[in-house]
């Protein structure tokens, strides 16, 4: 059970505290939730002040779902000052696709759509490139050709820290040189809540405003505010193959079939979402936001494992990074 | 919790959502099982998944330090490099929660070197966890991460005495580490500390009590954390809301978004805007998901005023009757950040708040050892250092004390050149002549004296290596000035080094000072309507930019005396190479010491290629096409 657990009813702690807490101090306290929601419209307002033309990355999945939802909160009553990116690899679920125009729609934002074109004549498909260099080639080619296209000098990502160890090290303004380079080892220290905004032409920030969220922070704040998401987070019958221990599912005909392979129904649900041949459902019979959640809380794999691409090797997240993946 | 119960799962999020949020960060050397412990807390919390276990087991065998046993601190050590090195090296956060609060740790490392990772991890933490080991006691580290702890505004902190199990669990070993611990903190600004004995590595005392520590009494780790009260103040404060963004959907609605930093503001509440003084009432507290009568410090928000009065981002709003100081000049503490030194003089930006200004550094006042407390003369300060310095803004800012409202005291600094991040300081109060000087206003202005000498003044600035033909080129332009009846005036490093500038030598420092002397005394000139011809060689591109923005746009023409350092040197007028290359002269440059050319110099001129007179002619015509003279 990967529960908190109760702690054992501890006595108050016996500490030579000189200030003791007023009640009206104590009604002036944010939940965890409202402080990380404030938090990250801040770090949103910032990157829209600071920059001449941001963009946000949405990835269609349940965290850019968040990011979206803050994105409107913090601009109010304006529409967010910046439009949608989204890099399409011509492979994603096609649920997504339906979500994510509707998406720009209700939010009044310009979305823009990129696909590596050179990919796709090139016959670039995770069956016959492997995850790796298709990733590359698909997802992180796609997007530097984007943000150079339009010169975008800050781009949104709804990256987490406590999704991949690469990521707990990186700033929430994160440097980009004009090959969209990441360099770990020289990072801007960032205090307070002063980011540093300053690149020069070609040179771009990454910034993260869910930063300091958890998995569990993003499912109860889904819930508390009623966020919509892609119904393939939902439970439901599905045509899946097995492969390599994992389920995936046959979104199109695309998929090649080994031979003897059948798809079969199953009630199953996604974790995580991105190109269908590469990521893996769960079996689950969760098909409500509550459900979801309650099941997360008894799971004993973390997120990525179902995001095939980060198998490959250990370091393989920061090596990506390090290439101008996001 | 295995079957799905509505009823009771609802219950459960209800609570979920209750919890408030700890911030923390650990300090301690890489031997101090910092890594560990942090480990531990998540691994015992239960908060590790299965995969992630399995990886750390595959990991603990290649990189592991610890034999069979699982090593916690991998979790932690997130770079490859650093995994093969063994050490953390920079700024990474975990994130843990049991049922009563959510934690984030801020996990910095304890070599000296990196002081400015743990002051960047303390900049957001309400809690410091200083580890000890016990078998080592009270260290200079020690003394370290408390002074930059307290400096950085943390009043909480646990001292956690590690690897008691190698010490036998000795309560007389923990009470004298504890008794020389009170007389480092003594000097400093906590205001609770509490200790605790524990094994990271065993989990005594970690979240479970154990058996081995039976004479202490006091909280686990966990219990504390859990429960320690250590928010500060933030909505008792006065009322601070720097405007972040300005919200102007249509004609009709006019709002600053930003997030309240301090106190709490209501509908109907009188503001002032802290350096206008111009003051309105609160309209209306707009969000997304509704008006609301009040915010609380944290609260980001998009405030409306009822009257229209000049707002933009950068101002702050304020309660009318709890004003923050507005001034210019400011003593402070400053972290540096940067391989390159702080030198004063020079030009750097400055962000504070929502407000980035351009500014320098007028006066180290003294350094002070993060080792021993002790205060140290200083001319520079290096890369970890911590100062005590004067501060001079380009223009006004409201502020409070950082120990009073970090959220308006704290400030980074900015490298204007490159852009990184060099330095943090945080204000301690505003130096009161700065609110005494005022500029007097004349009636006769530059414009009108260079009108009356038949002229634009302006600086011209030649730049380039010694040797150049800087002040051979700038006599010759002088000369052919003075036959058209201009008025003008040449400083070059004969008249200035011998006079105004006598008491500086060649350090960096002092060339920095050097040319801010004379870029002032340009601005003199060109105030008086003289065209002054400046021959420097001023090789930094932030000092030539310093002289560029004391005067109004137009006034500086940089002359880039392009001269290829070989030619130069051939010429060596004043044997000056050949002392450097015999390493007679210190910082010479182009030998030892850099020259930045200029990136868009006004008139580049071809040293070396052409005859002086040809080159005294290219800048003549550019005066005379801009319309100069």
């Amino acid at each position: 059970m990967p529960l908190p657990v109760p702690a054992p009813a501890p006595a108050p702690a016996k500490t030579d505290r000189l200030m003791p807490q007023s009640p009206a101090m104590q009604a002036a306290e944010l939940t965890h939730l409202q402080r990380l929601e404030a938090e990250s419209i801040h770090i949103l307002r910032e990157v829209a002040a600071e920059f001449h033309n941001p963009v946000m990355l949405y990835s269609i999945g349940k965290d850019s779902s968040v990011m979206l939802h803050l994105a409107k909160k913090a601009f109010y009553p304006s529409p967010p000052p910046f439009p949608l990116l989204h890099v399409d690899t011509t492979w994603k679920f096609r649920e997504m696709i339906t979500f994510r125009d509707q998406a720009a729609k209700d939010a009044r934002m310009d979305l823009i759509v990129q696909t590596n074109q050179e990919g796709v004549k090139q016959g670039v498909t995770p069956f016959t490139h492997g995850s790796s260099v298709y990733t590359t080639i698909m997802k992180t080619d796609a997007l530097k050709q984007a943000l150079t296209r339009y010169g975008f000098d800050a781009a949104f990502g709804g990256a987490r820290r406590d999704e991949e160890k690469s990521r707990a090290k990186e700033r929430i303004f994160s440097f980009r040189n004009e090959n969209n380079g990441w360099d770990p080892k020289n990072q801007r220290p960032e205090l307070w809540n002063l980011y540093n905004a300053r690149v020069r032409k070609g040179e771009s920030i990454r910034a993260f405003p869910l930063s300091n969220w958890t998995e569990l922070d993003i499912w109860q704040y889904i819930l508390k505010e009623q966020i919509p998401i892609v119904p393939l987070y939902f439970a439901a019958k599905r045509p899946v193959v097995h492969r390599d221990g994992q389920l995936i599912m046959v979104d199109d005909e695309r998929l090649p079939l080994a031979p003897g392979e059948e798809p079969e129904m199953r009630m199953i649900r996604f974790r995580t979402l991105g190109c269908y041949p590469l990521t893996a459902a769960m079996e689950s019979p969760a098909a409500t936001l509550p459900e979801i959640v309650h099941e997360m809380l008894i799971a004993r794999t973390s997120e990525r494992s179902g995001r095939l691409i980060d198998h490959d090797e250990a370091g393989s997240m920061e090596k990506k990074k390090r290439e101008g993946y996001f | 919790m295995d079957a799905f119960d509505p009823a009771a799962f609802a219950d459960y999020l209800a609570r979920q959502e209750r919890k408030d949020l700890l911030r923390f960060l650990t300090c301690g050397s890489v031997d101090d099982g910092k890594s560990t412990l942090i480990g531990r807390l998540l691994y015992d919390t239960k908060l590790l998944f299965e995969d992630q276990l399995a990886a750390l087991q595959k990991d603990s065998v290649k990189h592991g330090t610890v034999g069979e046993d699982i090593d916690f601190a991998l979790l932690m050590d997130g770079l490859e490099a650093e995994r093969e090195q063994g050490i953390t090296i920079d700024v990474a956060y975990r994130f843990f929660a049991t049922e009563k609060r959510k934690f984030i740790v801020a996990d910095t490392p304890g070599h000296e070197q990196y002081t400015r990772n743990m002051a960047t991890g303390a900049s957001n933490a309400d809690l410091a966890v200083i580890l000890i080991d016990a078998r080592k006691g009270v260290l200079t580290q020690t003394r370290r991460h408390s002074y930059i702890a307290s400096l950085l505004g943390i009043k909480n902190v646990v001292l956690a005495i590690n690897k008691i199990d190698l010490v036998g669990y000795s309560e007389a070993v923990f009470e004298t580490i504890l008794a020389d611990y009170h007389s480092v903190a003594r000097e400093l600004a906590f205001t609770s500390i509490q200790p605790i004995p524990l094994s990271a590595r065993f989990g005594d005392n970690v979240t479970q009590r154990g058996d081995n520590l039976s004479w202490y009494r006091g909280p686990t780790l966990l219990e504390h954390i859990e429960t320690v009260e250590v928010r500060g103040s933030e909505s008792e404060r006065a009322m601070r809301f720097p405007v972040q963004w300005v919200n102007r959907p249509n004609l009709d609605f006019r709002g600053y978004s930003g997030t309240l930093a301090s106190g709490i503001v209501s509908v109907g509440e009188t503001l002032v805007v802290a350096s206008s003084g111009r003051t309105s009432t609160v309209k209306s507290i707009v969000t997304f998901d509704g008006e609301k009568p009040r915010a609380v410090a944290g609260e980001a928000v998009t405030i409306t005023l009822a009257d229209e009065i000049d707002i933009s981002r950068g101002d702050l709003l304020c309660d009318a009757d709890q004003r923050p100081e507005v001034a210019d000049q400011f003593s402070a503490h400053l972290i540096w950040m940067h391989d390159e030194p702080l030198i004063p003089g020079r030009n750097y930006l400055f962000k504070i708040g929502c407000k980035t200004v351009s500014g320098s550094v007028t006066e180290i006042k003294y350094k002070v050892d993060v080792n021993s407390f002790q205060r140290l003369a200083a001319k520079e300060v290096a890369l970890n250092e911590v100062s005590v310095a004067n501060i001079s803004f380009r223009e006004p800012i409201a502020f409070d004390a950082y120990a009073g409202n970090p959220a308006t005291g704290g400030f980074i600094v900015i490298d204007r050149l490159t852009n990184l991040t060099v330095g943090a300081g945080m204000i301690d109060f505003a130096l009161r002549r700065a609110s005494n000087i005022h500029w007097q206003a004349v009636d006769l202005d530059k414009q009108r004296r260079g009108e009356a000498m038949g002229q634009r003044p302006a600086a011209i600035w030649f730049t380039g290596l010694s040797g150049a033909g800087k002040s051979t080129v700038a006599n010759l332009v002088e000369k052919r000035l003075f036959a058209m009846g201009k008025h003008t005036y040449l400083l070059d490093g004969d008249n200035v080094r011998h006079g105004l500038n006598r008491d500086l030598g060649f350090t960096e420092a002092d060339r920095v000072e050097n040319i801010r002397r004379v870029a002032e005394t340009a601005r003199l000139f060109v105030d008086a309507g003289v065209i002054v011809l400046c021959s420097f060689i001023s090789p930094f591109r932030s000092e030539r930019l310093l002289a560029r923005e004391l005067l109004e746009p137009g006034e500086f023409i940089e002359v880039f005396v392009d001269t290829p350092l070989h030619v130069a040197e051939k010429r060596d007028p004043k044997g000056l190479y050949k002392k450097a290359r015999e390493g007679r002269i210190k910082n010479f440059t182009g030998i030892d010491s850099p020259y930045e050319p200029p990136e868009r110099p006004e008139i580049s001129l071809a040293g070396g290629m052409a005859a002086p007179e040809d080159l005294a002619n290219q800048v003549i015509d550019y005066l005379r096409t801009h319309g100069y003279v």
